[in-house]
């Protein structure tokens, strides 16, 4: 089988995915809209009493874009399932295509949709008072940061997915994400929580992210030298789950 | 391709699901360019023997070679030569027909024209033509059956699998299904069909294996299978439950062939000639003395006929495990 094939089967999945979206306008718009209301109802009803430096939208925005990439892993997870579900997946298995197009189509749809949340989100955000203050190359470095985290969970989701296998096990594994990402920075700074809190928050892969990108978007919380950190977490995410979701998804039919 | 000519072939083939045996020694032969029918009642492992020639089930052991190629070594060269009717629909619903033709098509690097054209093709053969951007999900079951057919013969597979095509079809559905495998196999196809129906199998199939409990229990021509299993019985019920056993010595059956019910106190047997043996049963209780409260000559129907097939084999695997 040729590179072109496998291109071509990318594209092809990419396309099923995108001719969802075409089908379902509503829930792709829900997709959207629902972080943009977690952002308005921190920022205005939460917001006030917060112990973090500076002023809490800017502190929290780049919290909640890191939080949604992480959250992205849920409807990753469904989609997967769903699909397995359908027994359509059965016919691609069944066909001479490139092993794993299938995950990359859904990978693809997802980046993609996580790409426009994030743009969303940023104009939102900006309409509430938030400010990049880092110049255009710094921006696009945090949007990059935030969308390689985005692509770990998402990896990470097709696995746990495949493990999984049917929806309702679905909700159970993701009600391990919650803690995972409210256990961050993204709405307190860990020098307000208890000494062991605040410790375990500092080592989520997710803090990282929110630090290296509240530094290049010159906004309270952020500190210099954690873009390594937050380059190197979603990688050794990726090194994991990656093969394995390649792996589990080759070895479904055991 | 052998030149043995077997487009199907499986030999001793294993498969467990934990403890539970689907698989258990099935043997399988389908020449190329025939119909060959897998019949059997519910969890006989008809569909994780389609799966594991699918390419989409491992199994534990055993030979399974699909068009000349093996299903576990080679399944890439396996894929490109299978189509695949599952007993589920396998369709993207919530695409129409025809997104999903292209898309498989596609997939099985026909080109964007190649398969726009093909779509275009198996939506009219199969009567689809006018549903246009409706999405599979609110087709009617016959209407998605058929998609589900036109799917996997896009690329005109040289070897077909069906899992009970007609299962939930009406009755003209079952017709055209029925005709669409025979001008497939006109064109060469071999299909390898599973199915509940009797009348399905004799309509369709050169030959059947009868399937029961992951293993094949009959194997023949559909005529073949009617006059071995389904001949006429005669069942002799003894007063006595003592003089069972000395009532099966003494009955002019073969004894392979007699069945002994200890319960109902009944020795069963398969016959040739109806009078001749109702006569010569009445005649064998008479001289040894042993009174019979009931002997009956019966004529099984041919889904009795298919029950008896898979029942003969539960019993004698009841046998071997005493
Ligand atoms: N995924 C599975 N896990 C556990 N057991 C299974 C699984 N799939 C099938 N089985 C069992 O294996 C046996 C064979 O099942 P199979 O589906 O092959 O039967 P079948 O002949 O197709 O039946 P049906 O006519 O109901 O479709 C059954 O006892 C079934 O319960
Ligand atoms: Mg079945």
């Amino acid at each position: 089988m040729s590179a072109a094939y496998a291109v071509s089967d990318c594209w092809t999945m990419t396309r099923r995915e995108l001719a969802h979206w075409a089908r379902q306008p509503v829930q792709v718009a829900v997709g959207l809209v629902f972080p943009v209301m977690m952002l308005v109802m921190f920022g205005y009803l939460v917001g006030g009493g917060r112990t973090v430096p500076g002023d809490y939208v800017d502190f929290l925005v780049p919290g909640m874009l890191t939080l949604t990439m992480v959250f992205g892993l849920e409807g990753t997870m469904t989609a997967v399932t769903r699909d397995l579900d359908k027994g359509v997946v059965d016919r691609f298995r069944s066909m001479p295509m490139t092993d794993g197009a299938v995950l990359v189509g859904r990978a693809a749809a997802d980046m993609l949709q996580s790409a426009a949340g994030l743009l969303v989100m940023t104009g939102v955000g900006y309409a509430m008072g938030w400010r990049a203050h880092g110049g255009p190359a710094a921006f696009a470095g945090a949007l990059g940061l935030l969308l390689l985290l985005r692509f770990a969970m998402l990896w990470a989701g097709i696995f746990l997915a495949l493990v999984a296998g049917r929806p309702e096990l679905v909700q159970s594994v993701q009600i391990l994400v919650w803690p995972f990402g409210f256990l961050s920075n993204a709405f307190a700074s860990p020098d307000s929580m208890p000494g062991w809190l605040g410790a375990a928050v500092e080592w989520n892969p997710m803090s990282a992210t929110a630090t290296a990108v509240r530094e290049l978007f010159g906004n309270p919380g952020g500190e210099p030298g954690w873009v390594t950190a937050a380059v190197l977490w979603p990688l050794a995410l990726l090194a994991l789950f990656f093969p394995l979701a390649v792996r589990r998804f080759r070895r479904l039919g055991a | 391709m052998t030149e043995g000519g077997e487009a199907i072939l499986m030999e001793d083939v294993h498969k467990r699901y934990g403890e539970k045996r689907a698989l258990a020694g099935l043997d399988l032969a389908v020449r190329r360019g025939t119909v060959h029918g897998l019949l059997g009642p519910n969890g006989a492992g008809k569909t994780t023997a389609v799966r594991v020639l699918a390419t989409l089930l491992r199994y534990d052991g055993g030979l399974v070679r699909v068009a000349g190629h093996d299903v576990r070594e080679e399944a890439a060269r396996v894929r490109r030569r299978i189509g695949l009717l599952g007993q589920h629909a396998a369709l993207d619903e919530a695409l129409s027909g025809r997104q999903n033709l292209e898309m498989f098509g596609r997939l099985f690097h026909l080109g964007a024209r190649g398969a726009r054209a093909r779509a275009d093709e198996l939506l009219e053969r199969f009567g689809l033509a006018g549903t246009g951007r409706t999405p599979a999900a609110r087709y009617s079951g016959g209407m998605r059956r058929r998609l589900d057919l036109a799917a996997s013969l896009l690329t005109e597979p040289e070897v077909l699998f069906l899992d009970e095509p007609t299962t939930g079809l009406d009755p003209r559905g079952r017709g055209e299904v029925w005709e669409s495998v025979r001008s497939l196999v006109d064109g060469g196809t071999t299909v390898l069909l599973t199915t509940q129906y009797l009348e399905e199998a004799d309509r369709l199939a050169d030959r059947i294996s009868v399937v029961d409990g992951g293993r094949v229990v009959a194997e023949g021509t559909p005529g073949e299978l009617k006059t071995r299993a389904g001949r006429d019985r005669i069942d002799v019920v003894v007063r006595d439950a003592d003089r069972l056993d000395e009532a099966v010595r003494v009955l002019p059956f073969a004894p392979g062939e007699t069945a002994v019910d200890r319960d109902r106190r009944l020795v069963s047997a398969p016959v040739r000639d109806r009078m001749a043996a109702l006569a010569e049963t009445v005649r064998a209780l008479e001289a040894a003395g042993i009174e019979a409260e009931d002997v009956a000559l019966r004529r099984p129907t041919l889904d009795e006929a298919f029950l008896r097939l898979t029942g003969a084999d539960a019993r004698r695997g009841e046998e071997a495990a005493a």
